[in-house]
């Protein structure tokens, strides 16, 4: 019920956005996220954005990510 | 325990419990809101259906939970127009098209999904539009994760449910921590983010100090999502609430303020006035989401109880306990 999925915004009209969730493209309404652009990710949630994705956050935590694949391989 | 259906597929989907050692058992907890809401919520929406003139708009999650004698599907099958919507955004869409018939949207879910509810009211309200009704059964998530505690259900710590954070915020656990001693971490959906969630539980536990952490901070910040809840709360206010395997818990559901009861599918049909119950033949889906069992207890479990042919709610939803260890474990039991 709760599933939200990333999407990447590819243009806003007032509070809708047209939005790629991995290549396939959905308008989505965007009142309840603020200070959002063009090209930013945002969580879609049942037809609404309900967040911003942090990139430097989810940078940090795709690294970590790698380091724990990279320590699997090792070991 | 986790208590999101979303932790409980990944955890089940990627084979998590087959990779950690027997000290840590993972239990599933009160997090779908399919299987934690009374049926008594799907004779309501069914009750609405069957009334003159109207559209019932539904998430799909919902369509084949049983009530206490029929379903939607099968209400569907003889003739209703229900229909199956992705977002509540069609559900108003329909009502627009359709001024001469009254909508109505049963609204289930925690945190993550009251604001949409809540959102798409106050736009009915700005375009004027009378004909849309909402059946809410909404529920918040910290008053039942501390209910079990106060029951005596043996938790070391939660994984926290990551999309409800992302608009309560994370301060909403804190007392958890501080009042109940157990261990908080916010956990995304991916299966690195839930191991990850569970090394650093263990490291709380280990050290004796239980923290609240945030490992999805990718998209939860410690505010929340301010607007959504502002949304959320002009619209809806706390009231008492049941939930299946735990009863009445205070303040734990979200009922409509006073001035947006024009809006409420209750006064559109007669809601008959029932006595909850859990006796269910048989069915121990109440203990399951308290964590107390598991479906391998169930004498039901994939022998009566199947998802075509469904006894509980925990079977119906596609993220419940005994929907998920069907697809993913049950050769294992």
């Amino acid at each position: 019920m709760c599933l939200s999925i990333p999407a990447e915004i590819l243009s806003i009209n007032n509070s809708m956005a047209e939005v790629s969730v991995g290549g396939t493209r959905y308008n989505a309404n965007i009142e309840l996220v603020e200070n959002v652009n063009i090209g930013d990710f945002i969580l879609i949630h049942s037809g609404y954005g309900i967040a911003k994705i942090d990139e430097a956050e989810a940078i940090d935590t795709l690294n970590l990510m790698q380091e724990i694949k990279k320590k699997e391989l090792r070991s | 325990m986790e208590v999101c259906g979303g932790h409980t597929m990944c955890i089940h989907k990627f084979g998590i419990p087959s990779l950690l050692p027997k000290t840590i058992k993972l239990l599933s907890g009160p997090g779908c809101p399919v299987c934690v809401t009374s049926r008594y919520f799907i004779d309501d929406a069914v009750e609405c259906s069957r009334t003159d003139g109207v559209i019932l708009t539904t998430l799909g999650d919902l369509i084949r939970v049983p009530g206490t004698e029929t379903s939607l599907y099968r209400e569907k099958s003889a003739g209703r127009d229900i229909r199956i919507v992705y977002s509540v955004l069609e559900a108003i869409q329909i009502a627009k098209d359709n001024k001469d018939k009254k909508i109505v949207f049963p609204g289930i879910g925690f945190e993550t999904t009251a604001p949409l509810s809540a959102a798409a009211i106050l736009q009915a309200k700005k375009e004027g539009l009378s004909n849309f009704y909402i059946l809410s059964a909404h529920k918040v998530m910290p008053p039942v994760m501390k209910a079990l505690i106060t029951e005596g259900v043996k938790i070391d710590g939660y994984i926290c449910p990551g999309h409800v954070s992302v608009i309560t915020g994370t301060n909403i656990y804190k007392s958890i921590v501080e009042d109940f001693g157990l261990a908080c971490v916010v956990s995304g959906f991916e299966p690195l983010d839930i191991l990850q969630s569970i090394f650093m539980l263990v490291n709380q536990i280990e050290k004796g100090q239980p923290a609240l952490e945030n490992q999805y901070s990718r998209a939860v910040k410690t505010e929340g999502n301010k607007k959504a809840q502002e949304i959320m709360y002009k619209v809806f206010e706390p009231a008492d609430d049941w939930w299946r395997g735990m009863g009445t818990i205070p303040m734990s559901g979200l009922s409509l303020r006073k001035e947006f009861k024009s809006f409420d599918a209750r006064q559109i049909f007669k809601p008959v006035k029932r006595t909850e119950s859990e006796k269910e033949k048989g069915c121990i889906c109440g203990n399951i989401l308290k964590g107390l069992k598991t479906p391998a207890d169930c004498s039901l479990f994939n022998t009566i109880c199947t998802p075509i042919d469904p006894v509980g709610a925990c079977m119906v939803s596609g993220e419940g306990s005994c929907a998920t260890w069907y697809r993913y474990a049950r050769e294992a039991i």
